[in-house]
């Protein structure tokens, strides 16, 4: 080790991925209330016996003691604040819609250690939301989205125009345009989203969720299919996790790209079986 | 940096999972420092199972030849299947002398943020293995961590439909741990608790 002292520092944050290290070991990503995003060794988590139990897995919200360290800190304690993982994993549309809300997060706070305070509230919102079913999972997740992009200051216009200003409503929409666009500023390749697509839209950024939550199948894909464009014409990179995010109606069958599967589910009902 | 052959030797550990550069190093020149029947007999292992081990064709165990031991041992029980997400969880479960029954490996769990979906695993086969009703209970020994638990819902509602009884292995493993360090006994009792999901 180097001769220089190790300071000892606490904070509360949502970890957001954990990465096998060694045998036995794991390199947790946490979002912090005051320091921002952390990287941190936690030495023996994955031993039946460590002492961190389950409290540093994803999704979960935890107080922490951690030493500074040269390249990443070192967990030296880890206490629960709440863990979110055992509602939102019974529920595979909250656990892909809450995976790929901890990914944005990580994407989204960008350098370690730079305090963003109103993104790790919006994750802890998100994530009690998922876990508690108050809506659901894909509306809680774009509306996720949404609000993270205006925290990072890529808030989507969806009135007025996104170039000059010119007060709508407009009906075109441009990606790198930044949202909305009037008929003069309208670049090529602008889309026409339906009206009611961007009144969700709008009803999602401001929380809006009686009119959110009466909104039709065809606009929320219209509109999680705009909020997935927006976003990763920003970050410049496709979220993994966004692809996966299962976005079927409650109590359709599991999502599968197998047709055969699901001929033989159908099959195993004609045929009387229990089911 | 080191010479040519020495390097390649460390670059090569280095790419193994859990290697580090240090202990690529550090193993490295322990091969260097051994005797030359030791590397001997660890490269003839390496070649052997590069040539001789395969998956199962059935259950994705590793094997030699076309299927592995479990699934050509007749004494093994057709009716129950174990799904486990690796090889090495095979091999803690048959420590435990408890389950008499066969193995789906799925090769994985699902990890959206890896970009692992239900696809990337190996679920149609295990659909597949259950559509002519031979199979009417089935344990999902995922690994008792988050990955493992989505898996297992993911999976209890995809087979909730066909009539078999899903059951998740579940008293007593420590939560948030990897299956292969559970101790015989521990994993033993959370077969006897499994307990019934229904999705
Ligand atoms: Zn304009
Ligand atoms: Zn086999």
């Amino acid at each position: 080790m180097s001769g220089v002292p190790q300071s000892l520092y606490r904070d509360e944050g949502v970890v957001l991925r954990v990465q096998k290290l060694g045998e036995a070991d794991r390199i947790i990503t946490v979002l912090t209330r005051r320091t921002g995003k952390v990287r941190a060794v936690a030495k023996g988590v994955r031993r039946t016996k460590s002492k961190f139990g389950a409290r540093l897995e994803p999704f979960s919200h935890v107080d922490l003691q951690l030493y500074t360290g040269r390249n990443l800190d070192i967990v030296n304690q880890a206490e629960s604040i709440r863990s979110y993982g055992p509602a939102v994993v019974g529920d595979y549309r909250a656990y892909t819609a809450g995976t790929a809300v901890l990914e944005t997060a990580d994407r989204l706070a960008g350098e370690e250690k730079e305090p963003q305070l109103r993104l790790f509230l919006l994750v802890i919102g998100a994530l009690r939301s998922l876990a508690e079913q108050t809506h659901p999972p894909g509306l809680v997740l774009d509306a996720f989205l949404l609000r993270a992009m205006s925290v990072a200051g890529w808030e989507p216009a969806l009135t007025d125009c996104a170039r000059c200003a010119e007060p709508g409503p407009h009906r075109h929409f441009s990606v790198p345009g930044g949202g909305i666009v009037c008929p003069s500023c309208r670049p090529t390749g602008s889309a026409m989203p339906s009206p009611v697509t961007v009144g969700l839209l709008e009803a999602l950024l401001t929380g809006d969720w009686a009119l959110a939550e009466a909104s039709q199948g065809t606009n929320r894909r219209e509109a999680s299919g705009l909020v997935a464009a927006l976003l990763q014409w920003h970050l410049e990179r496709s979220l993994r996790s966004l692809a996966l995010v299962d976005r079927s109606e409650p109590g359709a069958p599991a999502p599968v790209a197998l047709p055969d599967v699901h001929r033989l589910v159908g099959a195993a009902q004609l045929a009387g079986e229990p089911s | 940096m080191y010479e040519g052959a020495v390097q390649d030797l460390i670059d090569e550990l280095g790419r193994l999972p859990g290697v580090g550069p240090k202990s690529a190093q550090r193993i490295a020149f322990h091969l260097l420092a051994a005797d030359a029947a030791d590397v001997g007999r660890l490269t003839a292992a390496l070649q052997r199972v590069q040539a001789e081990v395969r998956f199962c064709v059935t259950c994705y165990n590793v094997a030699e030849g076309e299927q592995c031991r479990i699934c050509r041992d007749p004494r093994r029980s057709l009716d129950v299947l174990c799904v486990v997400e690796e090889p090495k969880d095979v091999v803690a479960i048959e420590r435990t002398r408890e389950f008499k029954g066969r193995y789906h490996v799925l090769g994985g769990a699902i990890s959206p943020i890896e970009g692992i979906g239900p696809d990337d695993l190996r679920v149609k086969e295990l659909m597949t293995r259950l559509m002519d009703g031979t199979v009417t209970e089935l344990i999902i020994a995922t690994d008792p961590n988050l990955e493992g638990e989505a898996t297992a819902a993911y999976l209890a509602r995809l087979i909730a439909p066909m009539g078999v009884a899903v059951s998740r292995l579940a008293s007593g493993l420590p939560v948030g741990g990897d299956l292969e360090y559970a101790d015989e006994v521990t994993l033993g009792r959370a077969f006897e608790g499994r307990r019934r999901i229904t999705a």
